[in-house]
């Protein structure tokens, strides 16, 4: 029987370590898009919390924790790691969207300056605390920005983008490694 | 030129798509005639000083702003959410 | 001349270059301006107009005449201010705008013809025969006048763009600037501290002075090792804030790798920076201006300020005699410096008759410089001393008619100096750009003390402003001299007396465009060419103005003055376009089955930021109607493949989901049946087409739309807008699915053959429909199934999550295969849809309404959408509107053209007679002719009459039956089937 291979976003794009930089990709069991009904944002957070340990995340905020968290999306928030629990579709719209995003965490000493010629927004590490997110732009595709800890971020854009992706923090990278 | 978009904080216009005068969100009634539906298609002032236009924060949140602003000095005076602003005239 | 115990360069990094072919020695620190002159060079350019000897005239950024092109092949760069550049070992730049050679330039017969060449002359010169500007007058004067030029090759250097962010944003890091950037940065704000020199200190770089007890050179050393130490301050060099913009951003150029011989690889050759800060302090200083007086444009003739420039920053003597003319103490600054370095200074002439002033070197009050000599270089000067003249042997003039504010960047928005008559010049206004402050010789404190004291003032400002307190550190003693100035702005003379020296503008241009009635300042600027060049006349504009105020019988201030406008000097286009050129213009998209399609050898098609295939060709093609034609053929009697994935696909749920649908789209979709797919159409508000697909019903509030894929950006942003300024209380939300599925069309009499190999589930006829659509196990993997058709056989779109989209296609590629079908491509899925008259962008091209592409019926009469109401006005439904029809040439010529207009047949093919367009075109092998989509008059009620089909840009002329739209299979048997 014919069998159907999987392959990530950035297979063959990634691992990338230029300077103090390293770009590797993040490939999430699943990334669920949870946009809430009118009036149901407390039974959703209690929901969430039931039943993936976080609460809803507030604007420009993640919950959880590596491997099961929630983050701030915009129009929804992302349930990044578990599968939605069926008791979430009783307050909000949940659309898979495991396939739609490219995630690739940023890392090293030179966070800062390689984000800057990413996008227009601040997101110096005094700007920008752990665990907060950002929506804005990579160059010239929409992204999501996501600090994760000390040195480091996951970068979401869309998947069908992740050649151009890669090739925009590559560069970005190489910039400021050339003037070390 | 900047916008404090409610839901993002201030971000750089790059990041918006611009729409035009915030009268789009007065949609006529069917049958409110011609003259309304055309001011509400067509027609628009010109201001020299302080207007109100839609502004879609598309690399951000995804929401429509009714900024005002003044065409003169370019001084962006605040944005809201369109919803919001819809929403109280409901 | 080099002197040995002057200087800040690096006299242990001697280094070598190369001017016009000769090799020259200088050292690291040295600007190619600093280390010309050490080695004597005077001339250096040819002039704009007159192609006049020019030499050095300044020591900075507002340099007009010293312009070089540096490097050659595909690093050549032109227009390069030799007073910036620095040098390095393997330099290498020439001279411009001269033929053969500098000392030899034959176009210099310009300067005689000066007469001819005034204020103006393009105006009155080459007014008639109008044919001959494009052909003559212009390419001439193209050649004539002009600055470098381009290598004509590809640049291959990399230009970076960068954001930052900060408190406050410190521009110009001389004694105001680092004071002010010291002071805010012992708040703990962030501080950003730009300068465009490679070595921060400003004038204090430039001085003899002591500043806290050491030379200002040291003292701004140590201040800016300070500052570098301080963890909120970044101090950015070789950067210049160009321009000041909306909102407190800046827009500044760095200069990464222009002085460095290993150019290329990863280091970008500029980055243009956009900076948001808080506040700003402007501390860019002051410029020094000229005096215009009878050839005073020679090499030699210099700034005064600029001279000590080069005496104490670069250990430079300008020349081995020199004279200094000046209205002001800062001139007679210069006198003493040269004479105390050991320079002889054969003349101190001064403007004032009652300079108070001593030294051990001739002076001359009450004096002017009148006239000077020297073809290549300045050879004498002619001064004139209360009706006595004296012509003094001199290689080097020092000039001084004061300084001028540089006020530049508080005109960015609009904003207007202030003359103040102490200080004879410009100053900025208060608040002319929100949240800029100004500090130093900028706003007129024209003292080294004063500049400090107005610093530590601003500085206290801005900080408070931002809720902190600035330590208010005692002042550091320095020089407090009194600018004592006397306005001079021309010597009257016989020659002509040089304002702009970029430009070639004289004083005497200024006087004919008074005397032409060009007296409004914003006239003479045009009329002269005044200020217009890359310099924007920063050291000639005010006497320009002064000069244009007298000849008009007004004070300055009456007189007004021009603007700025960014950028502050020259910027590289590559600079602003960072790395968006070529691939990097915007992001690629790459469907999963990318990899597949090349593996295939298809040629891709850009559509939209898409890359799609075009046709995939087989053994033996030689063009591509050879494959496209088979996969017309391949669909229509086998099976095809096509990815169709970059269709927009939008998850729309929430109970209001039928209720939006409903009002965006024509058509009902409150009526559809759940596991259905309906085709609707979606109008803009004005009435006009915005987009169509196909929208299936998952669920009872759950809906999943396509749209198409130039629209799905905009589909997006309405369905935002609707939801939200137009009924927010509306309980929906939808996103973006597009990424997550891969998509397939598999469509051909033999369609359901193959897939039956990859979904278990019954797919006949009877069980799945046409407009049918479902969850659907692929092969393991939960996919999706739609019995939709754009091809008009059987068809079905199979999707699957994007991870094994490439896995599908291959496999359902090489199934097809099998079956004696395969892939196709966007050439083959054309022709299928024109032949069944279905609809692209290229029919709703924006100016079509529902009416005009035959589906005015599709607008329901049962409900409000938007659109209605306005697609139902009188002329959008006009019976002689251009609607959709089928074209087919029936004349000697069959083909036909996108693009091509329609006539009646006997009439002439001019505007007037126009009957509509062809949109769409391609051969069918299916009908056996080509066939196009297109708009005529009346068209539906036209079948079977015969037009005539004109493309005057190809030049193709056919005669055409007019037909249905749907040409193949009209009553749907196939896709039914």
């Amino acid at each position: 029987m014919l069998k159907l291979v999987a392959k990530s976003p950035a297979e063959g794009l990634v691992p990338i370590a230029v300077g103090a930089m390293e770009l590797n990709e993040v490939v999430p069991a699943a990334i669920t898009s949870i946009a809430c009904y009118h009036g149901q944002s407390a039974a959703l957070s209690a929901a969430l919390k039931e039943h993936h340990g976080m609460a809803l995340p507030k604007t420009g905020q993640a919950t959880g924790r590596a491997g099961a968290r929630a983050i701030w999306a915009g129009p929804s928030v992302f349930l990044v790691g578990p599968e939605p629990d069926a008791d979430l579709s009783n307050h909000a719209a949940i659309v898979d969207q495991s396939d739609s995003w490219c995630v690739l965490n940023l890392k090293g000493a030179d966070v800062e300056a390689v984000l800057a010629r990413l996008s227009s927004v601040d997101m110096r590490l005094k700007s920008m605390k752990k665990g907060q997110v950002v929506r804005s732009q990579l160059q010239h595709m929409n992204a999501i920005y996501h600090r994760v800890s000390d040195d480091s971020f996951d970068i979401y854009a869309f998947r069908s983008m992740a050649k151009t992706m890669v090739h925009d923090i590559d560069r970005a990278m190489r910039y400021i490694a050339s003037r070390a | 030129m900047r916008i404090p978009c409610p839901i993002c904080g201030e971000r750089d216009r790059r990041e918006f798509y611009y729409q035009g005068d915030a009268l789009a969100l007065n949609r006529p009634d069917p049958d409110a005639g011609d003259g309304a539906w055309n001011d509400y298609i067509h027609n628009r002032d010109n201001p020299a000083g302080v207007t109100c236009d839609l502004w879609h924060h598309e690399a951000g949140c995804s929401n429509w702003l009714v900024v005002t602003r003044n065409t003169v000095t370019h001084e962006v005076l605040g944005a809201e959410l369109a919803s919001k602003v819809k929403g109280e005239q409901e | 001349m080099r002197l040995s115990d002057y200087g800040q360069i690096d006299r242990g990094n001697a280094v070598s270059f190369r001017f016009d072919g000769k090799t020259y020695g200088g050292f690291q620190g040295d600007t190619l301006a600093s280390a010309l002159l050490a080695n004597d060079v005077r001339l250096v350019a040819r002039s704009f107009k007159y192609h006049r000897p020019r030499g050095i005239l300044s020591a900075g950024s507002e340099e007009p005449s010293a312009i070089v092109t540096v490097g050659s092949g595909v690093h050549q760069d032109p227009n390069v201010r030799a007073t910036v550049q620095e040098i390095y070992d393997g330099f290498e730049a020439n001279s411009q705008n001269r033929w053969p050679s500098l000392k030899h330039d034959l176009l210099s017969v310009n300067d005689l013809m000066a007469p001819f060449l005034s204020a103006g002359f393009y105006y009155k010169t080459f007014m008639w025969p109008r044919a001959f500007w494009e052909k003559l007058y212009e390419p001439v004067i193209r050649r004539a006048a002009g600055l470098g030029a381009l290598s004509e090759k590809p640049n291959e250097d990399t230009y970076e763009r960068a954001f930052a962010h900060c408190d406050v944003l410190v521009i110009g890091a001389g004694p105001a600037g680092l004071w002010a950037a010291y002071q805010l940065a012992q708040t703990g704000l962030d501080v950003i501290l730009a300068d465009e020199d490679f070595c921060m200190g400003g004038r204090l770089n430039s001085e003899a002075d002591q500043i806290g007890g050491k030379p200002a050179a040291d003292w701004a050393a140590d201040m800016v090792a300070t500052l570098d130490q301080m963890d909120n301050v970044r101090l950015l060099t070789r950067t210049t804030v160009t321009g000041a913009y909306d909102g407190g951003t800046y827009g500044a150029v760095e200069r990464v790798s222009h002085h460095m011989n290993d150019r290329g690889g990863d280091r970008p050759l500029e980055t243009f920076w956009r900076i948001h800060a808080k506040r700003a302090v402007l501390a860019a200083g002051a410029l020094e201006r000229t005096i215009g007086f009878s050839n005073n444009d020679r090499p030699g003739i210099m700034q005064a300020g600029a001279v000590r420039s080069y005496l104490h920053r670069y250990g430079v003597a300008t020349g081995k005699r020199l004279v200094v003319f000046g209205n002001n103490d800062n001139a007679f600054r210069t006198a003493n410096d040269l004479s105390a370095a050991g320079v002889e200074v054969a003349a101190y002439v001064d403007a004032r008759a009652d300079a108070a002033i001593d030294g051990d070197f001739p002076i001359y009050r009450g004096a002017h410089v009148t006239d000077t000599k020297g073809r290549l270089g300045l050879s004498s000067v002619q001064i004139s001393d209360g009706g006595r003249t004296h012509n003094i042997a001199a290689d080097c003039l020092a000039v001084s008619g004061g300084w001028n504010p540089t006020v530049h960047m508080t005109c960015h928005m609009n904003g207007r100096p202030t003359w103040d008559e102490t200080i004879a010049s410009f100053v900025p206004t208060a608040g002319s750009i929100p949240g800029m402050s100004v500090a130093g010789s900028a706003a007129g404190h024209l003292s080294t003390s004063a500049c400090f004291e107005s610093a530590q003032d601003i500085a206290a400002r801005v900080a408070g402003d931002l809720g902190k307190t600035t330590p208010a550190d005692p002042l550091p003693t320095a020089e407090n001299a009194a600018y004592a100035i006397e306005p001079l702005w021309a010597v009257p003379g016989k020659a002509r007396a040089w304002l702009d020296y970029q430009n070639d503008v004289t004083v005497k241009d200024i006087k004919q465009a008074a005397q032409e009635n060009f007296r409004s300042v914003e006239h003479m600027k045009r009329y002269t060419t005044q200020g217009m060049a890359t310099d924007q006349g920063k050291n000639s504009n005010v006497a320009a103005l002064a000069i244009l105020a007298d000849a008009t019988g007004r004070g300055i201030p009456d007189t007004g003055t021009t603007t700025f406008r960014p950028p502050y000097s020259p910027v590289a286009i590559a600079a602003m376009g960072g790395e968006a050129r070529g691939t990097g213009f915007a992001p690629e998209r790459f469907t999963t089955s990318h990899a597949v399609a090349k593996d295939m050898a298809a040629p891709m098609i850009e559509a939209g930021l898409w890359y799609r295939p075009s046709y995939f060709p087989e053994h033996g093609e030689t063009t591509w109607r050879q494959s496209c034609d088979r996969e017309v053929m391949m669909v229509r009697e086998n099976v095809g493949v096509c990815d169709v994935s970059t269709l927009g696909k939008i998850d729309i749920q929430g109970k209001d989901a039928a209720k939006l649908l409903d009002f965006i789209y024509t058509n009902m979709y409150s009526t559809l049946k759940v596991g259905r797919v309906r085709y609707g159409l979606m109008l803009r508000e004005d009435g006009h087409v915005m987009d169509d697909g196909t929208t299936a019903r998952l669920g009872e509030n759950h809906y999943v739309m396509t749209t198409t894929t130039a629209a799905a950006g905009l589909v997006m942003r309405h369905l935002d807008f609707v939801t939200q300024c137009l009924h927010p209380e509306w309980d929906v939300s939808f996103i973006s699915v597009t990424e997550q599925w891969a998509q397939f069309a598999v469509a051909g009499p033999r369609a359901r053959d193959l897939l039956s190999n990859f979904v278990e589930d019954d797919i006949s006829n009877d069980a799945f429909g046409f407009m049918q659509c479902g969850a659907m196990n692929v092969m393991g993997v939960a996919g999706r199934l739609f019995r939709i058709s754009f091809s008009g056989e059987m068809g079905y779109e199979v999707a699957v999550p994007a991870r094994y989209g490439e896995s599908l296609f291959r496999l359902l590629v090489a199934k097809a295969k099998e079956l004696g079908g395969g892939a196709y491509g966007m050439e083959a899925l054309n022709v299928l849809r024109i032949e069944k008259g279905f609809i692209t962008h290229a029919e709703i091209h924006g100016r079509t309404t529902a009416f005009d592409i035959g589906m005015e019926r599709m607008i329901s009469a049962k409900k409000d959408c938007i659109g209605k109401t306005a697609a139902a006005r009188p002329g959008m439904v006009d019976p002689d509107r251009e609607c959709l029809v089928g074209l087919k040439p029936v004349g000697t010529v069959k083909q036909l053209t996108a693009g091509a207009h329609l006539f009646n047949e006997g009439d002439a093919a001019t505007r007037a007679n126009d009957q509509g367009y062809i949109t769409s075109v391609g051969y069918s092998p299916t009908l056996g002719h080509f066939m196009g989509l297109g708009f005529l008059r009346n068209g539906p009620n036209r079948i079977g009459e015969h037009v005539k089909m004109v493309d005057h840009l190809r030049g193709v002329e056919a005669v055409c039956e007019v037909i249905d739209p749907v040409a193949f299979d009209p009553e749907g048997g196939r896709l039914r089937a």
